[in-house]
């Protein structure tokens, strides 16, 4: 053992006793910093202190979802960036890659997602759900079914839901501005 | 030959040890000393074992019988009957019990003069004081997360005045009959959160195919997992020990299989997803446990070279996936590893200046040159440049005395969007 101590050799170590910022804490302080939100989206804290858990509202100003105000909750976990942060839809909508429950199917914040990617990667993904909704990966099958066979008859549904009436007997929240 | 805790034990025992402890070999040092002053280190040593499942057992067997008597165990589980097969230390009446005291119990008893010392519980729980006591640590563990804990815990302890501060951490570590054996020297060598990339994740299936059109069984036994579960028994935590959580998922797979026309989903198979199990396999285990042990006897007693010096190889990969092979290498630092990397830099301020004052400084720093700098504490946001939301619920903070938002030697996290890196400064309050 004496020899291993003979070879610690320290440069710029210290001796910490205060905990420490921990390094999903410093990823999610640099990916904020580097969000371009544009005029379309906002971001919330609940607890200015606690940068791992905040809302993103957006709302977009063309495609089929335009003047709608959709709220997502964003929850990271101390692995980030390894893990992908857990975004979950907080208003129920009418869309074929969100479930009634919120669930967004999104390939980055799952099988595709890589610690390379960042927050902002994520939410220009979430931007381009409501710009391009995605019949063929459908987590809401009946809207990728509308979706598919009568893009307007589908249009139409999307305002409905929007306004906050039902759709095939589903009923939705109102989200329009 | 010598008398330790009141028991009085033969040399005899360690006949063929004291050939390589008490007289030098090949490869020992020329300043190396055998004899008294090694064997004494070595009984008094005090390690702390991480893990008594699979490789903990074998690793708990191997050092008493390599000569360590003071050794140290924290295991959180209870033994479950699936263990008896490899984990040898345990009987089919200790089915319930905490692994960690059955297993020091057991050593004890069958290696007399060895105290080994239970810990039921998290390594969580445990403070730097704890960790403190030891010489060296040896995981046998099978998280990353827990890994990661440990390492950034050494890495932590890291002290500059004091040597002994450093422990080096040993990591065993096996799937199937792939494994490795690595030494970490926190702050000098390679850390786990530098060879994280080492470890491929799981793949994982696209929520849309579990939703829509599962293809196997696994496939179904997701869903029950992800989605089933959240829907009908929200605000349930999934407890992956508990039989009854674990047969609902297994019906509810079963019932999705059956509509897919899929076979294949079984309770083990259940359980085997659920729990991400990769089958376990005893003499894998032995193999990389033997190792661990061998470079912990080697690192305290001197007697051969080690894994882990700087510069040299510092990790053992063994496959014996498809015949058997071996490679020894030495993983390099990175640079800009969030934990070993980038160490907190010592930084005297004033602690009656604002905390405007103190960004104002930070431009002027010749080492640092932050122009728009954003910074906080483990436990709070000092001042964020953006995004707005962040900004405005900071800006209160600017006009606050620096003594009012941080306390003296606490770290703080600087970054700066015109640079790739961050800082961490340990502010050191001047005229207390």
């Amino acid at each position: 053992m004496l020899k291993i101590w003979s070879m610690v050799r320290f440069t710029s170590a210290s001796g910490q006793k205060k905990k420490k910022v921990t390094a999903a804490q410093l990823r999610v302080q640099k990916d904020l910093s580097e969000l371009s939100l544009g005029t379309t989206m906002r971001t919330e804290f609940p607890n200015p202190d606690d940068i791992l858990n905040f809302t993103l509202t957006i709302e977009p100003d063309e495609g089929m979802y335009k003047d709608g105000c959709f709220h997502f909750s964003f929850a990271i976990n101390q692995n980030f960036p390894h893990d992908p942060p857990k975004v979950k839809c907080l208003e129920k909508i009418y869309h074929p890659n969100i479930d009634l429950e919120g669930n967004v199917c999104l390939n980055i914040l799952r099988e595709d997602w890589k610690p390379v990617l960042n927050l902002n990667a994520v939410i220009v993904g979430l931007q381009f759900l409501f710009l391009e909704p995605n019949a063929s990966d459908p987590l809401n099958k009946e809207a990728a079914e509308d979706l598919r066979a009568n893009r307007d008859a589908f249009k139409r549904n999307v305002r409905k839901s929007m306004a906050g009436d039902s759709v095939r007997g589903e009923s939705y929240q109102r989200v329009l501005k | 030959m010598s008398e330790m805790n009141g028991v009085t034990t033969s040399r005899q025992r360690w006949k063929y040890l004291d050939r390589v402890l008490s007289r030098p070999g090949p490869f020992t040092d020329e300043d190396w000393v055998p004899g008294e002053e090694v064997i004494s280190f070595l009984e008094s040593a005090k390690v702390l074992v991480i893990g008594a499942g699979g490789l903990g057992c074998e690793i708990l067997k191997n050092l008493a019988l390599s000569g360590f008597k003071d050794i140290h165990v924290i295991d959180m589980d209870t033994i479950d009957v699936s263990n008896l097969n490899r984990q040898f230390l345990f009987r089919q009446s200790d089915v319930g019990k905490p692994k960690a005291e059955v297993a020091a119990r057991f050593v004890e008893r069958r290696v007399k003069g060895v105290k080994i010392t239970p810990y039921c519980g998290r390594i969580q729980d445990k403070d730097e004081d704890y960790y403190m006591q030891f010489n060296m640590i040896i995981c046998g563990l099978d998280s990353i997360e827990a890994r990661r804990w440990i390492n950034a815990m050494l890495v932590g302890m890291v002290d500059m005045e004091n040597p002994e501060s450093m422990k080096p951490l040993i990591d065993g570590g096996t799937e199937g009959f792939k494994g490795q054996a690595r030494v970490i020297l926190p702050t000098m060598t390679s850390c786990f959160e530098c060879q994280l990339d080492m470890h491929a994740p799981r793949a994982a299936v696209p929520l849309c195919t579990l939703a829509t059109i599962p293809r196997q069984p696994q496939h179904c036994i997701e869903w029950a997992h992800i989605i089933a579960w959240e829907e009908e028994r929200k605000g349930d935590i999934l407890d992956n020990d508990d039989p009854e959580h674990i047969t609902w998922l297994y019906q509810k797979a079963l019932a999705r299989a059956k509509e897919f026309n899929i076979s294949g989903v079984t309770y083990s198979l259940t359980q085997g997803v659920v729990k991400n199990i990769i089958p376990a396999i005893a003499s894998t285990n032995a193999i990389i446990a033997a190792s661990c042990c061998n470079e912990a006897f080697k690192i305290a007693t001197n007697t051969n070279p080690y894994l882990g010096v700087p510069e040299t190889a510092n990790y053992m990969m063994y496959s014996g996936d498809d015949s058997i092979y071996t490679y020894t290498f030495e993983h390099q630092r990175k640079e800009d590893c969030p934990v070993c990397g980038n160490l907190a830099k010592d930084l005297e301020i004033n602690a009656r200046w604002t905390l405007q004052e103190f960004i104002d400084s930070l431009a002027e720093r010749a080492e640092a040159q932050l122009k728009k700098p954003t910074l906080r504490t483990e436990k709070s946001s000092l001042y964020y440049q953006s995004p707005p939301a962040l900004e405005e619920a900071t800006r209160p903070n600017l006009r606050k005395k620096l003594f009012d938002l941080v306390s003296d030697g606490e770290e703080i996290a600087v970054s700066d969007p015109a640079f790739q890196i961050d800082f961490k400064f340990r502010l050191l309050f001047r005229d207390k």
